[in-house]
């Protein structure tokens, strides 16, 4: 087997507010006032292959961009090993370390918050190139005119600014930055979900034909379950800081194992022109500062039995290559 | 049955730097009581627009140019604002895609929700908060008498859309425009609205207009859908008939590249180009340079023409295994 390009091992990211002036009063006074933690992402295991696309759904708060933002090195894991082609990131000296972060760079949702409004084209996508020293100075203006062109746009686009593009040019000019640096993979966190259906398409396109030309690995980060199941090789369901299932594309969609994933399925409007009753899943998702003990979807869950409130499931094998973490499997 | 909403040839102008832009050009459709009612278009094809002139809240630099809007028989086009108001909220009702914006987020719900019933009708504090707390009660949010004494900030967004849905629904009104309500919300949630929606639509036949983007909620939920592209109507009809065999090349379009599972791995069919600017829209049918079906004659403006099974389309070259128009 090949080293994977990326792995993760028991992460987590927990984020803390620490107590204000106020509240470190009232504990010198007695209270008993604790910081509060939540835990975006919470023992996740996760390993991607060399020219993979890994798809991870879930719904907001879930820690689906968080866990992108570890991915892409953008934030250290609270606890938990970090691979990069099979070397541990956070014992890589300086020189390792910008190498292993400039191979994953990251595509966000909001390309206008994503590039300076204030910087040219030609900055925004040839400046990091120059600074990594890929490129000399002098070759900038070509460098980006070919990376323009193949993402799609005008190679007249660099002396423009960001505010005079369409969303789905900027898109584009998001891309293009992010493969200004060769990377090896890309993570796409909610890339299209801000742009119109027909201009969705061409970016998923778009996605596709670089994967091909660049043999570039991806961790596709979205809720929208359409376009992961169009894209993705692999699907990573996350539910409150944890995958609860994980597994190739068909089989999963096919058959999911785990009763959220199977909820989160069946409420996808399909384009099938029918009335249908919508099942509804009872209540909320429970607060990530208050998650449920044991399974954290128990709350939720139509077969929940007593043993869901107590212990907290192990990923296990359900399948070839096929993890979830549900107590009703041991049944 | 009787129409409960009647648009005919409505047209909404801003006037701009650049001139008059048109928002919505030449739309109309009709609602029938208990019908449900897909509006669907991308971004600037004006439907929001279309949803609130029907409220008659088109505020400056937009105005109707021509056209009218008939709700119970009524014409509205004209109306001065305080008959607006006595229907407003009693009769036909709006709920916006942010509910965050549409509360007051300094008054409790009960306050704002008490208000809103005494504006219309003259009764006791006492009687409307029962009503506040039933209507609650109705879309699903449970212990309603301790959240009305909630702030909206207290409520997850999902609620939050719920309380504006409950207080859409507190007169009983015969016609609600929901622009886009659900698409901020997870599919979960959204699940769970569409199904309440469905159910109290079904109960009290009230009729809705639901403007989105999303093509799929419009299968589940309408009756019939209503397609724009650049202020125009460009296709109308059953949303079975519509969906599977759409006689607009746009239409047929917006439904290849919603990506599917069924055509995993392959390339998503893809419309070249994108949306014409409201402000140099190109001559005759404003689809013309993105259409593979284009030829001279599109360089005039294409009118509705009715086709079979109450359909209509605007295209000189509809998809033709329906057969010609009419």
């Amino acid at each position: 087997m090949s080293t994977p390009i990326l792995s993760l091992a028991n992460v987590s990211k927990r984020f803390v507010k620490p107590l204000d002036a106020s509240e470190r009063i009232a504990n010198l006074l007695g209270a008993h006032r604790e910081p509060q933690i939540v835990r975006a992402v919470d023992r996740v295991d996760l390993t991607i292959m060399p020219g993979e696309v890994v798809g991870l759904v879930g719904e907001s708060g879930c820690g689906k961009s968080t866990l992108g933002r570890i991915v892409a090195g953008i934030q250290d894991p609270s606890e938990g090993v970090v691979a990069f082609k099979g070397q541990d990131i956070a014992r890589m000296n300086k020189a390792e370390r910008r190498q292993a972060n400039l191979a994953v760079q990251m595509v966000f949702q909001d390309p206008m918050g994503s590039l300076n409004p204030r910087m040219k084209v030609l900055d925004i996508v040839g400046e990091a190139p120059v600074v990594h020293g890929i490129i000399p100075t002098q070759q900038k203006e070509r460098y980006v005119s070919d990376l323009l062109g193949r993402v799609g746009l005008d190679a007249s686009a660099m002396r423009r600014y960001p505010h005079q593009f369409s969303g789905g040019q900027r898109a584009r000019i998001g891309i293009a930055r992010a493969l200004a640096v060769n990377p090896t993979m890309l993570v796409c966190d909610e890339a299209t979900a801000a742009l119109d259906v027909s201009i969705q398409a061409q970016i998923i396109n778009l996605f596709v034909e670089l994967r091909e030309e660049f043999g570039l690995t991806y961790l596709f980060v979205s809720h929208d379950l359409g376009v992961v199941a169009h894209v993705a090789d692999r699907v990573a369901v996350m539910y409150l800081g944890r995958i609860v299932e994980l597994g190739s594309t068909e089989a999963m969609f096919a058959s999911p194992n785990h009763p959220y994933t199977q909820a989160l399925l069946s409420e996808v409007p399909q384009l099938e022109p029918k009335k249908r009753k919508f099942s509804a899943l009872n209540s909320e998702i429970p607060s990530p500062l208050r998650p449920p003990p044991g399974c954290s979807f128990h709350t939720r869950c139509p077969h929940a039995f007593a043993r869901c409130e107590t212990d907290r499931p192990a990923m296990q094998e359900v399948g070839p290559g096929r993890l979830s973490a549900c107590h009703l499997n041991d049944r | 049955m009787s129409a409960v909403l009647e648009v005919s040839d409505l047209a909404v102008t801003f006037g701009t730097r650049d001139g008059l832009l048109k928002a919505v050009d030449g739309v109309s459709f009709s609602v029938s009581r208990g019908e449900v009612l897909g509006l669907v278009g991308e971004s600037g094809s004006g439907k929001s627009i279309t949803g609130l002139a029907i409220m008659g809240l088109i505020d400056a630099p937009g105005r109707i140019a021509r056209g009218s809007v008939k709700f119970e028989g009524q014409e509205l086009i004209g109306k001065n604002e305080n008959t607006l108001r006595s229907l407003r909220g009693r009769r036909m009702a709006m709920i916006f895609q942010d509910p965050m914006s549409t509360l007051n987020p300094v008054l409790r719900i009960d306050t704002q929700m008490i208000e809103t019933i005494r504006a219309h009708e003259k009764v006791s504090e006492k009687a409307a908060r029962a009503r506040a707390r039933d209507a609650l009660a109705k879309v699903g949010i449970p212990s309603p008498d301790e959240r009305l004494l909630a702030y909206p900030h207290q409520f997850s967004g999902g609620m939050r859309q719920r309380v504006a849905i409950a207080i859409a629904l507190l007169h009983g009104p015969s016609l609600i425009i929901a622009d886009e309500p659900t698409t901020a919300l997870d599919v979960t949630i959204q699940a769970q609205i569409l199904s309440e929606v469905q159910t109290l639509a079904a109960e009290t036949g009230t009729a809705l207009v639901w403007i989105t983007h999303d093509l799929s909620v419009v299968a589940s939920l309408a009756d019939r859908v209503a397609v724009m592209y650049a202020g125009r109507l460009v296709e109308e009809g059953q949303v079975a008939d519509v969906l599977t065999q759409p006689l607009h090349p746009y239409t047929k379009g917006l439904i290849e590249s919603v990506p599917s599972r069924n055509r995993r791995g392959s390339p998503l069919a893809q419309i070249p180009g994108m949306t014409p600017s409201l402000a140099c829209l190109p001559e005759g049918c404003a689809f013309r340079p993105r259409c593979s079906r284009a030829t001279e004659i599109c360089l005039e403006a294409p009118g509705l023409t009715q086709h079979v099974g109450g359909r209509r389309v605007r295209c000189f070259h509809p998809s033709s295994n329906l057969g010609g128009g009419a």
